[in-house]
């Protein structure tokens, strides 16, 4: 546990912490404090994969909010280190190659951010809706490839007993230091995004979006900087891939079908755009959907419940949850004021 | 060499197949920048409302009728309290179709669960044909691959021979002057739209003939249109049999030749057209 703390220590390097605001500081003691008063379901079943797949969805967040460009490639980024972590390092089926995890996890990550690097050259070349369809064709094509490959990817099987590296004598794997964990990386991947959003990239990847000519004609590579967008948003993704993979315990090609790949979409576009930590709000909403729709309506129709939730706020609300709440501040400032 | 023609004969119904599907995905998007990734879920809906109508009527003909005109109507209404509150707004429109699929889907299997369909066409369509080389044939594929033909040519007099389709041409063109000379843009686009949605439904009854319906299919068959409408070039009819013809081939020349990595073959056409001519093979922007 002491370990996590000081992991995500660097995220909030001095001249961030400065930044920090007291809701962030409430937030953030009541995610710590989390565990002592839920249950281990709540822990890892909500908790936990609340905050992976919020690193899923955040890699989408920072491309498409930051970028414009909306990506329905990054389950398949997330799961190509998912798939990297399970041929290099151990899985039940001993096709592993039984490398060590300080050398696994980083090959993990970067293949993820190759794969991510040569769909953002191929995508770049289109605008809008032509990025949706491009980005969807290299996830599915990702898919099928797995699917039908058994050299390497073992086909419709895919890898089963995939469990996280044991370091410092800790099972990563139990409740208490999983949820810490995800939230350790889920921080650093907030951090990083909102530190990212504020420096130079991030300014002149946000201004590209809002004008692409204009940052051409004042002399901004504008393909290079969306590439550059693509290879950094691989790197949450990628470690929610992992996270993914320890918590289900295996990858096969359905983890990164073509419904994986909305409903990311859909944890990014319920949360909203606008800030890092819309996706982890979308993931919350999918997440408790998830699991309770059972309650709500019978069990089978879930899609119809998420499908529907989705609907009302791209119908209703554009900017998803997000924007309720800055809709609804604006109409409580405007009461104040008057 | 008959394995060769066989292939090539089966790639050419299935490029019938989706031409069919991908023309009406075009046309929308093309003419009315109107993104519609419901598409797949409006083939899928054809065919099963087409399954339920031949069941309950016994006509195979009233059951194409049905799958047409059903999700002509459905095309209509999406246009009228949809996509004409969200012109113009490209990702708006992806977002709500995205949902919208996902809640048909849905709806689809729960209404007709999630059961493999199967239905004949009357006998006049089907059996088998002698054709030279080949030996033998399914009727039934060479009476897709003679529709889709007929509709293709249809679709192209219609938009560049009648006054209608120069109606619909210059609403792309220029909207505003349009209307400015007295032409009910709405109701041209509406329309559009209906057909569009409609060649959606028919391709559904027809192609679940040939083939069968089960969920999932939606999302193959939308992804068939994506693919092809990238590859053909937007709202061209030309593009669109292009595409179609392109990967119809390659999906049944890589199933027959190397079954492993068949699907991999369409993405290769896929990038090697967007790397050298974005905007599809037939398609006018740059």
């Amino acid at each position: 546990m002491a370990a996590d703390l000081t992991q995500a220590g660097p995220a909030g390097a001095p001249h961030l912490l400065a930044q920090v605001r007291p809701h962030q500081i409430v937030l953030g003691l009541f995610l710590l404090a989390y565990p002592l008063i839920a249950s281990d379901f709540w822990i890892v079943q909500i908790g936990a994969q609340t905050l992976f797949l919020g690193l899923i969805g955040l890699s989408l967040m920072l491309l498409a909010g930051y970028g414009g460009m909306v990506s329905l490639a990054q389950t398949a980024i997330a799961g190509m280190a998912g798939y990297m972590f399970a041929i290099f390092g151990e899985n039940s089926a001993n096709l592993g190659l039984g490398w060590p995890w300080w050398l696994v996890l980083p090959v993990s990550v970067l293949f993820a951010v190759a794969f991510a690097t040569i769909t953002g050259f191929l995508s770049v070349r289109t605008e809008g809706i032509y990025t949706i369809m491009i980005t969807l064709a290299i996830a599915v094509a990702f898919f099928y490839f797995c699917q039908q490959n058994y050299a390497i990817f073992n086909g419709f099987n895919g890898f089963a007993g995939l469990k996280p590296p044991q370091v410092f004598g800790v099972d990563w794997r139990a409740p208490y230091p999983f949820y810490y964990l995800a939230l350790a990386v889920a921080a650093l991947g907030y951090f990083g995004v909102l530190h990212l959003s504020r420096s130079t990239f991030g300014i002149a990847l946000q201004a590209i979006r809002d004008n692409p000519r204009r940052m051409a004609a004042l002399g901004f590579n504008v393909r290079a900087h969306r590439v550059a967008a693509y290879a950094l948003a691989a790197v949450p993704a990628a470690l929610g891939g992992l996270f993914l993979v320890w918590f289900n315990g295996r990858i096969s090609p359905g983890t990164i079908n073509v419904g994986a790949a909305i409903n990311i979409l859909v944890i990014a576009i319920l949360g909203g755009l606008g800030r890092p930590i819309g996706p982890f709000i979308g993931a919350l909403i999918f997440v408790l959907l998830d699991n309770f729709a059972i309650d709500l309506i019978s069990r089978e129709r879930f899609n119809l419940v998420i499908g529907g939730a989705f609907l009302a706020v791209v119908l209703f609300s554009p900017d998803g949850v997000l924007g309720l709440w800055d809709k609804l501040k604006r109409r409580l400032a405007k009461r104040g004021g008057a | 060499m008959k394995l060769f023609l066989l292939t090539f004969l089966n790639g050419l119904t299935l490029a019938a197949l989706y031409f069919l599907v991908a023309s009406g995905f075009s046309l929308v998007f093309g003419l009315m920048r109107n993104v519609n990734l419901a598409h797949g879920s409006l083939y899928l809906l054809g065919a099963y409302i087409g399954y339920s109508a031949i069941k309950w009527t016994g006509s195979w003909y009233l059951g194409v009728a049905a799958g047409f005109f059903a999700i002509a109507l459905v095309g209509l209404l999406l246009q009228l309290l949809i996509f004409r509150h969200m012109e113009g707004q490209d990702m708006r429109q992806t977002m709500v179709t995205i949902g919208l699929s996902i809640v048909l889907a849905d709806i689809m299997l729960w209404i007709w669960s999630g059961n493999t369909y199967q239905f004949e066409a009357p006998e006049i369509l089907t059996g088998a044909v002698a054709l030279p080389l080949v030996k033998i044939y399914p009727m039934y594929r060479l009476v897709i691959l003679g529709a889709s033909i007929a509709i293709g040519i249809g679709l192209w007099l219609f938009l560049n021979k009648t006054p209608i389709g120069m109606m619909i041409r210059a609403g792309v063109d220029d909207r505003a002057m349009l209307a400015a000379t007295g032409v009910n843009v709405p109701l041209v686009f509406a329309v559009t739209f209906a057909i569009g949605a409609g060649l959606a439904g028919f391709a559904g009854v027809v192609g679940g003939t040939a083939l069968s319906i089960a969920p999932g299919e939606d999302v193959r068959y939308l992804l068939a249109s994506l693919i092809v409408t990238i590859v053909g070039g937007m709202g061209s009819i030309v593009g669109a049999a292009i595409g179609a013809l392109l990967i119809g081939m390659a999906e049944q020349f890589g199933l027959a030749y190397s079954p492993t990595y068949g699907v991999v073959y369409t993405f290769l056409i896929m990038v090697l057209v967007l790397a050298f001519r974005p905007q599809g093979i037939m398609g006018k922007r740059a």
